[in-house]
């Protein structure tokens, strides 16, 4: 590696801001996790920015139960885009500067009028956009909504559950099909 | 696997690994026939595929850009990927829903059912109704297609409950578990459906047919498939005599080579295969390769798709289980008093958390939003797919604005959508919401549209007429007699039907076609 390799790694890594939260006791995740504590280094975003971004985030996609950590998830992939890009650094800077100082602590009803009057622009929508495929991906959203995620190492969900309703009538074996395995 | 020499100047190129070229590859090598098989993406297995949906989504899909413009959902929503489609081996049939139903006869005679319909360019099909059948019934022996050849249906998913009580309750007779191309039992050196959900980021069981574990290892069994993975076709070349001789790739390395070719077979799905077409201009061809009548590119088809889904009290789990094992097929008729031509299917169509939104629910935000997604345990969505029309300005074109990794212009899609898809559409919505109510729906949401398009048809397309199209009823182009379309972009109207059954059926019937004009030396 030549000495301009580290100098760039180095000026990449500089870290720009932090955000820090703490899961919920009750979290399924909690157990898992080492601590409950959690904390994103910025590295393009001030923690300013980011905790506007992250208010953003709620006030888009508003789910009372779900961990903030989740949130942050979406300002990190935000802070990526950034870090990236001065372009899109700039897209943030401005975007974030046109919600006004006091968005990360207004209350909800400000925030959506604030949210409200941007709704048209490029910004909101590519940060709805990201926040609609990166929230809903974390492992945290996977919890809070009761996803089950992949069941090929489980052998499938053909023994758990995917034919367990039972509040409406069964369908008839003809516009259907046996359990494999079994005689057809 | 074969090794052929870049000047061999005997060998079939096909262009494109999916249910097209996949099928083409293994019915020719079959055939004694030896063939170079070109696929822009790498090669993955059941092993390989990714089972975190968005890692998957970047495994297999094509990302290099696009552009698109018009009136239609992509263009607004994804205008840089307005087409949903595969860059691996195996193509889209790597991450496709496996629904297999056909083409029906009056279909096949879309301008003569239909009559004339302002604004389009329809046209009959080449190709008799009763031909196709011949080739439909070996195209789902070779896929084991549910419900067909003598396989069982999939068993009654949750999900597919929710669709089956609604719809009888809606009056619909035809309403089963589906045609899909999935093992329902263990056959064909591949395992049953285990009821995984994943379907689309890649089956890890192998029970949903994909060229990449059927017909492709079986061409090279055969010892006579060159597959080259990672190699990006830029142009086809001819000859003096107008015949085409060779094509232009640029291999894993990025640089370019060429290898002659007897014949050349494109099947890059309708927006690369039109996209090469347009590129191989020359002075011979100033228009593009093989398009004397300019119908290269136009009368793009991409379906009627719209998304409902609905919330009820009780848990459904409908990421549990085969992603589209539900159809209702009432609708697919011709019923001119219900304000449209043509005809669509409700289909199944269960989503993973991270995709529900993305696909089916990519606009709104807020506490409207968020209490709709906080029902996603309870939730069941069904999808229509119907027939659009094809116009003559729907088309592929080269993007002005945009070029790819070796400086050559992107595919730009355009399409305005035609009034008889928008009547089409409404209806569905209606019907939809009738289904899920019948089954207890409280709250019911409807896409507008689908945010991208996946089944890409009609850009080169079969006619009987050469002015009206670009290939004749074998899909060999009407001005190279050895270049061939071996893909949707041959559909010479969209029908209702999920398209991969019928790009299966054609290659099945094309590569006799080119094995028998091969044996007479015609090509």
């Amino acid at each position: 590696m030549s000495s301009t390799d580290v100098v760039g790694r180095r000026g990449f890594l500089k870290v720009t801001g932090v955000l820090t939260g703490y899961l919920a006791a009750g979290s399924p995740l909690a157990l898992l996790a080492p601590s409950r504590a959690w904390a994103l280094d910025l590295m393009a975003l001030t923690s300013e920015q980011g905790a506007a971004l992250l208010t953003m985030a709620r006030t888009i996609l508003p789910h009372d139960g779900l961990e903030n950590a989740a949130y942050a998830a979406v300002v990190h992939s935000a802070d990526a885009d950034a870090a990236r890009d001065a372009a899109a650094r700039k897209s943030y800077s401005d975007g974030i500067a046109s919600l006004g100082g006091g968005f990360a602590s207004a209350s909800e009803e400000q925030r959506v009028a604030a949210l409200k009057k941007i709704e048209p622009s490029a910004f909101f929508q590519q940060f709805r956009v990201k926040a609609l495929s990166v929230l809903y991906s974390t492992p945290f959203a996977y919890a809070h909504f009761g996803y089950e995620g992949e069941a090929f190492s489980k052998g499938g969900y053909l023994t758990r559950g995917f034919n367990d309703l039972r509040w409406l009538p069964e369908v008839p074996l003809s516009d259907a099909g046996p359990m494999p395995g079994t005689a057809s | 696997m074969a090794k052929f020499e870049f000047n061999d100047d005997g060998v079939v190129v096909i262009i494109g690994s999916g249910a097209g070229g996949g099928t083409m590859a293994h019915e020719l090598t079959r055939r004694g026939i030896r063939v170079v098989l070109l696929e822009a993406g790498k090669r993955e297995s059941l092993a390989s595929f990714s089972q975190v949906p968005n890692e998957a989504f970047a495994q297999l899909t094509w990302l290099d850009p696009r552009t698109s413009s018009g009136d239609w959902a992509p263009a607004k929503t994804n205008p840089g990927l307005p087409a949903w489609l595969s860059k691996t081996v195996g193509g889209t049939t790597t991450h496709w829903g496996a629904v297999t139903p056909r083409i029906s006869p009056w279909e096949t005679r879309a301008r003569t059912t239909y009559g004339e319909v302002k604004g389009t360019s329809l046209i009959d099909w080449p190709i008799a109704h009763e031909e196709l059948l011949k080739y439909y019934a070996l195209a789902e022996e070779r896929m084991c297609v549910t419900r067909r050849a003598g396989n069982p249906g999939l068993p009654a998913s949750n999900h597919f409950k929710v669709m089956h009580a609604g719809a009888r309750k809606t009056g619909y007779q035809r309403v089963h578990s589906g045609y899909v191309a999935i093992n329902s039992r263990a056959q064909d050196g591949r395992g049953f459906c285990i009821q995984q959900g994943f379907c689309v980021q890649g089956c890890k069981m192998g029970a949903k047919w994909s060229t990449l574990y059927t017909e492709i290892p079986r061409a090279e069994a055969t010892g006579r498939l060159d597959l080259r993975i990672q190699s990006m076709v830029t142009r086809i070349d001819h000859g003096a005599d107008g015949r085409v001789n060779a094509v232009v790739y640029r291999d894993a390395n990025g640089a370019e080579q060429r290898q002659k070719a007897r014949v050349v077979c494109v099947a890059g799905n309708a927006l690369e295969t039109a996209r090469l077409l347009l590129l191989s201009e020359s002075g011979k061809f100033s228009r593009g390769l093989a398009n004397s009548s300019d119908q290269v590119g136009r009368n793009y088809c991409h379906h009627v798709l719209n998304f409902t889904v609905a919330s009820f009290e009780k848990p459904v789990y409908m990421w549990r289980g085969t992603s589209q094992a539900g159809l209702v097929e009432d609708e697919a008729i011709n019923d001119p008093k219900r304000g449209f031509a043509g005809g669509y299917f409700i289909e199944l169509v269960g989503f993973d958390l991270g995709s529900l939104p993305l696909a089916a629910l990519p606009y709104g935000w807020g506490r409207d939003y968020a209490s709709f997604m906080d029902g996603y345990r309870n939730m069941a969505a069904v999808m229509i797919v119907g027939e659009d029309m094809p116009r003559p300005d729907n088309r592929i074109t080269l993007s002005r604005t945009a070029k790819d990794a070796h400086g050559l212009p992107v595919a730009h899609v355009h399409v305005d959508e035609h009034a008889n898809d928008i009547a089409m559409r409404e209806h569905g919505q209606r019907q939809c919401r009738r289904v899920m109510e019948g089954a207890g729906a409280k709250r019911v949401v409807h896409s507008e549209g689908s945010p991208f398009a996946t089944h890409n048809l009609g850009t080169a397309r079969m006619s009987t007429d050469p002015r009206d199209g670009v290939t004749n009823a074998w899909g060999q182009t009407h001005d190279v007699r050895n270049l061939f379309i071996s893909d949707g972009s041959v559909f010479s109207s969209a029908a209702a039907a999920n398209p991969t059954l019928t790009i299966v059926a054609l290659a099945l019937r094309q590569a006799e076609h080119i094995s028998r004009e091969m044996t007479a030396r015609n090509i």
